[in-house]
């Protein structure tokens, strides 16, 4: 979706500031919105997918005036709720009111440290070859879904060269809607920078994204 | 580790919304059985005390002192860096891309917050953020100037925008004066933001 997190690009927000020394957590609570988001998330109801889209789908006002703690909890918030865990009710005085949902799996603390280390790769078997081979010239796609993609605004109708072929990964477009992985190809795609800014744009800059193949077309 | 189990109400007027929130969040599912609190101690201690840039460190330490572990790091930085001992959650399929002199590598997500965990542990706040994530990709060097560094003009940058799953780590130069040192050592002179591309490693002091 043409989302307020496609930000490639985008002018206004002012410098970058990076913090001297940053610590990890700036409050408490930052702490306990990471264990919970993940601990929610190896419930095994949803995957990172529907998870990006829920945050991408925040109002734009309210991602932007968000930190980034904040728009994953507003996220879960919503996932919780979708997925039958919560009710706005439960969220609104802050404890269970009852119900029965049961997750699929609940992380246990013993099992963290094996969790996090094995993690969730996302490459699978495709029954095709690759379309694409590194040096092709290929073109990506203009399209404005209104569900989740990975294809930013700024690269998309863009001319550019396939650097790397990588392997199947999961389709997002597709598992962030409970409408199934389909693998796809992807590949690493890079483009001068004339051709995504045009006039004006540094000339010894390159950028590159990752893209699936249904993305791409022969250049 | 030390977290207050205390879920009394009345303590929740003197929380700020967001801590009141996830208070509240936290509450509900450890009520419904749906998570355990013990699990967010052990989530929360793995990414203050263990998984962090010194993983990423080590690994680039490796690589300027080790040929053959550069070339298997070039090749399939997910093993390389698996044989490591650092493997995981956001970390599952990685690529190494290796400054030169003639060009310099700069990660961003210009979509969320992708970001290699596994050898860098978590991003700061500026890396998730909205100054980052739209410039990085169309004005590098005015954001590297913001990080005080300047490259020569000639040198090409490439920005690699992680869209997919794939997790980039930078593998900065290796900083001159520095020959015979031990990897421990070296990998002292490997900053985070070397690693992410927004900074250079330190010089030999």
């Amino acid at each position: 979706m043409n989302g307020p997190q496609d930000l490639g690009g985008q002018m206004g927000f002012g410098p970058v500031a990076p913090e001297k020394d940053e610590p990890y957590f700036h409050a408490e609570w930052e702490k306990r919105a990471l264990g919970v988001t993940l601990s929610a998330g190896a419930m095994g109801h949803w995957n990172i997918d529907e998870s990006r889209h829920a945050r991408e789908s925040l109002h734009p006002a309210d991602y932007y005036a968000s930190s980034y703690y904040e728009i994953w909890i507003k996220a879960l918030e919503t996932l919780l709720k979708r997925h039958g865990f919560v009710t706005q009710d439960e969220l609104l005085v802050g404890k269970s009111l009852g119900g029965n949902a049961r997750a699929k799996r609940v992380l246990q603390a013993e099992d963290v440290p094996a969790v996090l280390a094995r993690g969730g790769p996302c490459n699978r078997p495709v029954g095709a070859d690759a379309r694409f081979k590194a040096g092709d010239r290929v073109r990506t796609k203009n399209f404005n879904p209104e569900g989740h993609t990975r294809l930013p605004r700024y690269a998309r109708d863009k001319v550019g060269v396939i650097d790397v072929v990588r392997e199947g990964f999961v389709f997002p477009d597709t598992n962030a809607h409970g409408r199934g992985e389909n693998p796809q190809w992807v590949y690493t795609v890079v483009f001068e920078s004339r051709e995504i800014w045009g006039e004006g744009a540094d000339p010894t800059l390159a950028v590159s994204i990752d893209a699936w193949e249904s993305y791409l077309e022969p250049a | 580790m030390s977290h207050d189990h205390d879920h009394d109400h009345h303590h929740d007027n003197e929380l700020d919304p967001m801590a009141a929130r996830v208070r509240a969040l936290e509450t509900i599912l450890t009520q419904k059985g749906l998570i355990d609190p013990a699990a967010i101690d052990v989530i929360v201690d793995t990414y203050e005390t263990k998984v962090g840039p010194r993983n990423g460190a080590r690994v680039v330490a490796k690589a300027w002192s080790d040929p053959e572990f550069a070339e298997w790091l070039k090749r399939d930085a997910t093993a390389a860096i698996a044989s490591l001992g650092y493997t995981g959650r956001q970390g599952e399929h990685m690529q190494a891309v290796f400054n030169t002199p003639d060009q310099h590598n700069m990660v961003v997500c210009t979509l969320c917050s992708c970001y290699p965990w596994s050898v860098l542990g978590l991003p700061p706040v500026w890396y998730k953020s909205p100054p980052y994530r739209s410039r990085a990709v169309i004005d590098p060097r005015g954001v590297l100037a913001e990080f005080g560094v300047t490259l020569p003009d000639e040198t090409k940058i490439r920005v690699w925008d992680s869209t997919a799953e794939l997790r980039y780590l930078v593998v900065p130069m290796r900083p001159a004066g520095t020959e015979g040192w031990s990897e421990e050592d070296l990998a002292d002179l490997v900053t985070r933001d070397s690693m992410i591309g927004t900074g250079l490693a330190r010089e030999a002091a």
